[in-house]
């Protein structure tokens, strides 16, 4: 009973695949249960993925235990870290969409500052240690955020940067 | 109740049979890991460090191997002489130049003799220098990086075999012609040799803090050949002692006319003195021709030089520079004991081991005891520089190295074994056979004024029954003996690449904090490097197109490149993106006639790929870089000559 069904289904399949191919010009390759955009189906159970769950308690596992952020962005700061952003994270990072890895805009509205700069020193640490981390990294396919050997202090500019973001 | 019985009849009638074995072992009690700990002694548990690295030359191979003592645990094969297309090495056309000689490109050579670098006659770890036998080479090895930064091609030299020692402050890596040739080279008859051949020696000046290799001068000795050489240390350090074969000078048939001599030399090279000489502008410049070809790290290239010309000393011009002490037979190994006093030269063709002691040579000096002269350089009389004689220690020996405890430990490579004897009283003090036919032997430190007397590792020229058999050609095989004790005592048996001539060993603790885990990007001065992903571009010049690329995991940027077309050069520029420890990229392109590149974090690699067929063609990532490594791929669009696509390249345009 069950081979029937899943030669049916294979049968099925092949069909639409072929059907497709002749099809309209427009329509090449084929679609299988491709990932639509995030928002789409949250109809059935409300499973929010990890880049949009909120925790503004969770400081994360890694060298930062506990920064302040003063209520002023310093401009010079932030140069500084846009340019290190730049220089070491575009490979994977764009500012306002999501790329290999998630965007870095608004970031703060859903982390706390230490969270962000230990995923940036320390992010093997932090996949193994940290369930959010984890999550993030099975959301984002598996593919690792690379350590890219930032010292503190570009960490903390970086962090600025994506304060005026 | 009845299978406990059988068990434990089981088990004493195995351990009945074990122990019968050892006690039938050939090699007495102490051989086979269960007659006592001789497995835990080589044992090092998973995850921990080896005590010692050991730099064992790869021989034929042209390469250098890094080995754990004591386990005897291959970590790296750092490429050298010969291209090594794992690493892209003389593949890609950063490191072409390296192999660059005055003969043109030449992928191999045969490496024989490492020699770490020392300061005031201790090792230091910075360096490792190695020969290259065949088309006269010396090779610097950065211990930072473990990779090749400097090759030197050695002009007038032939057969560079009495090669590369170092003196006690590196201020010399000495290199010694085995084969006397016409100095300048000339189209004669071979029959003409004597007298009218010559032997180099080159003394190549290291700059203390860089490393960088300029030959500071050769000289031209009688046609003899030179075979090893060793550094005076402590009371003899300014001197250099070479041992010499074929003072026949003959051409044809060696291995009867080279043997005639009852006594050949050891060339002792006053160096401080020639170095005098001709730092107050002594010595003749000849034209001549070869590579110096240098790895520039900041810029991840290497650049190759021709230099013209050599300063040439002629050894009668520096009386009081060079004199020759006779050793019986044609003597091998030129060795000197931790404390310099000691020359030990060992006579392949003799029974004996003549040892000269750098006292009474300084004062037969004084007191001209002479027996002559050859081509006006004295002979001193073979009494007067004698120390002693090691009396019927073995058959054919070869080499010698020391511990810390003033012994010295001999290989014999007929009678096949090492023999440990008593410096001073030259009694034969212990002896362990070899498996088989041992040529080099080596000690941590064993070259220097601070020998680490714990372990010798002995290295075959044969193996035969050793290991499995893979066909006619079997590994080449190295043995590790505990030397700690008052006997010797064998340890282990392990397999080398190539054939393994001389090794150089220290403990791990000298070299293992410097050891570089990446390069900084920032630091990258490549002219083709891409520091982002913003830099990323193609650039088309005439039929050229440069491909200024980079990776981090698990993407290429760019992708998808279109434009390229058939009879273009397609030079892929790599920079890998990462800086994180272990975090290398490969990149191979369908069809490119070289090698897959290798790229280290923060580093930048070319290859050239040159299309000669339209379609879509893949490159992908050669090294396992993480979970998405297989998605690590990207593909070129190969046109018509003729055609008009236009140059286009992209990474992700579809992303959402």
């Amino acid at each position: 009973m069950k081979t029937t069904l899943k030669l049916i289904t294979i049968l099925f399949a092949t069909l639409l695949m072929s059907c497709g191919g002749k099809e309209e010009k427009k329509k090449e390759g084929f679609s299988y249960e491709k990932k639509t955009t995030t928002e789409q189906p949250v109809k059935k159970v409300e499973i929010i993925p990890a880049s949009k769950k909120v925790d503004l308690t969770n400081k994360g596992v890694g060298p930062i235990t506990s920064i302040s952020l003063s209520t002023d962005i310093n401009q010079e700061i932030a140069t500084h870290g846009a340019d290190v952003f730049k220089k070491m994270c575009t490979a994977c990072h764009r500012p306002d969409k999501k790329f290999i890895g998630p965007a870095p805009t608004g970031i703060l509205e859903r982390r706390t500052p230490e969270w962000v700069m230990n995923m940036i020193l320390d992010p093997e640490g932090m996949v193994k240690n940290d369930p959010l981390a984890k999550e993030l990294l099975i959301e984002f396919n598996g593919s690792p955020m690379a350590n890219q050997n930032l010292t503190e202090e570009e960490a903390r500019a970086v962090l600025e940067y994506f304060r005026t973001l | 109740m009845k299978n406990l019985l059988k068990s434990t009849l089981a088990i004493v009638a195995v351990l009945v049979a074990f122990t019968s074995c050892n006690n039938g072992a050939k090699s007495g009690k102490n051989s086979g890991a269960l007659a006592n700990n001789v497995a835990e002694k080589v044992y090092v548990a998973p995850g921990e460090h080896d005590e010692f690295y050991a730099f064992i030359s790869g021989g034929f191979s042209g390469q250098l191997s890094v080995y754990g003592l004591p386990s005897g645990r291959l970590f790296k094969v750092i490429p050298v002489f010969s291209q090594d297309a794992e690493k892209a090495y003389g593949y890609n056309e950063e490191t072409k130049p390296m192999l660059n000689t005055s003969h043109g490109f030449v992928p191999w050579d045969d490496a024989h003799h490492p020699d770490i670098s020392q300061t005031k006659g201790v090792i230091d770890g910075r360096w490792v220098f190695i020969n290259g036998n065949n088309t006269p080479r010396i090779a610097k090895i950065d211990l930072s990086t473990f990779e090749t930064t400097e090759i030197i091609e050695i002009p007038n030299s032939a057969g560079n075999h009495s090669s590369s020692f170092v003196t006690e402050n590196t201020e010399y890596v000495v290199a010694g012609t085995r084969f006397s040739v016409p100095i300048p080279q000339k189209d004669m008859p071979i029959n003409e040799y004597k007298g009218n051949f010559k032997g180099s020696l080159t003394f190549i000046s290291v700059d203390s803090e860089h490393g960088n290799m300029d030959i500071k001068f050769q000289l031209i000795m009688p046609g003899f050949d030179y075979d090893l050489s060793h550094p005076g240390r402590g009371k003899s350090h300014g001197w250099f002692f070479f041992s010499t074969y074929n003072t026949e000078e003959a051409s044809t048939l060696m291995e009867v006319n080279a043997s005639q001599n009852d006594k050949d030399f050891i060339a002792a090279v006053n160096w401080k003195k020639i170095e005098e000489y001709v730092n107050n502008g002594g010595g003749t410049m000849m034209t001549t021709n070869y590579a110096h070809n240098v790895y520039d790290e900041s810029t991840h290239m290497a650049t190759s030089t021709m230099k013209k010309e050599v300063l040439t000393v002629n050894p009668l011009d520096v009386p009081g520079a060079v004199y020759l002490m006779p050793t019986p037979k044609s003597p091998h190994g030129c060795d000197v004991d931790p404390t310099g006093e000691y020359i030990v030269g060992s006579g392949k063709l003799s029974a004996n081991l003549t040892v000269h002691s750098f006292t009474k040579m300084l004062a037969a000096i004084e007191n001209e005891s002479f027996a002559g002269d050859a081509y006006g350089i004295p002979i001193i009389e073979f009494e007067a520089s004698l120390a002693g004689v090691v009396e019927q220690p073995g058959l054919g020996p070869l080499h010698t190295e020391f511990d810390d405890k003033g012994n010295a430990y001999t290989t014999f490579f007929i009678s096949s074994e090492v023999v440990k004897w008593k410096v001073g009283t030259w009694e034969v003090l212990d002896r362990q056979p070899c498996y088989y036919s041992v040529g080099h032997l080596m000690i941590p430190g064993g070259n220097s004024q601070k020998p680490f007397g714990k372990y010798v590792v002995a290295m075959n020229k044969i193996t035969k029954d050793r290991y499995l058999p893979t066909g006619p050609e079997v590994t080449q095989s190295a043995q590790l003996y505990d030397i700690s004790g008052d006997k010797m005592e064998l340890l282990l048996d392990f397999p080398t690449i190539g054939e393994p001539h001389y090794a150089a060993g220290c403990p791990a603790d000298l070299i293992k904090p410097r050891s570089k885990k990446i390069f900084n990007l920032e630091d990258n001065k490549h002219p083709y490097a891409a520091k982002s992903e913003a830099d990323t571009k193609v650039v088309r010049d005439g039929k050229t197109v440069h491909i200024y690329m980079t990776t981090i995991r698990s993407h290429f940027a760019p992708d998808n490149i279109e434009g390229i077309k058939v009879g273009d050069k397609v030079y892929f520029h790599v920079t890998n993106l990462e800086q994180d420890y272990d975090v290398p990229h490969g990149i191979s392109m369908i069809g490119a006639n070289t090698s897959e590149l290798l790229i280290m974090p923060g580093q930048t690699e070319t290859f050239l790929w040159e299309p000669k067929q339209e379609g879509v063609w893949p490159f992908y990532c050669t090294d396992f870089c993480s979970a998405l490594h297989q998605e690590m791929q990207g593909y070129v669009r190969v046109s018509a000559a003729n055609a008009n696509t236009p140059l286009k390249w992209s990474l992700g345009e579809d992303i959402e």
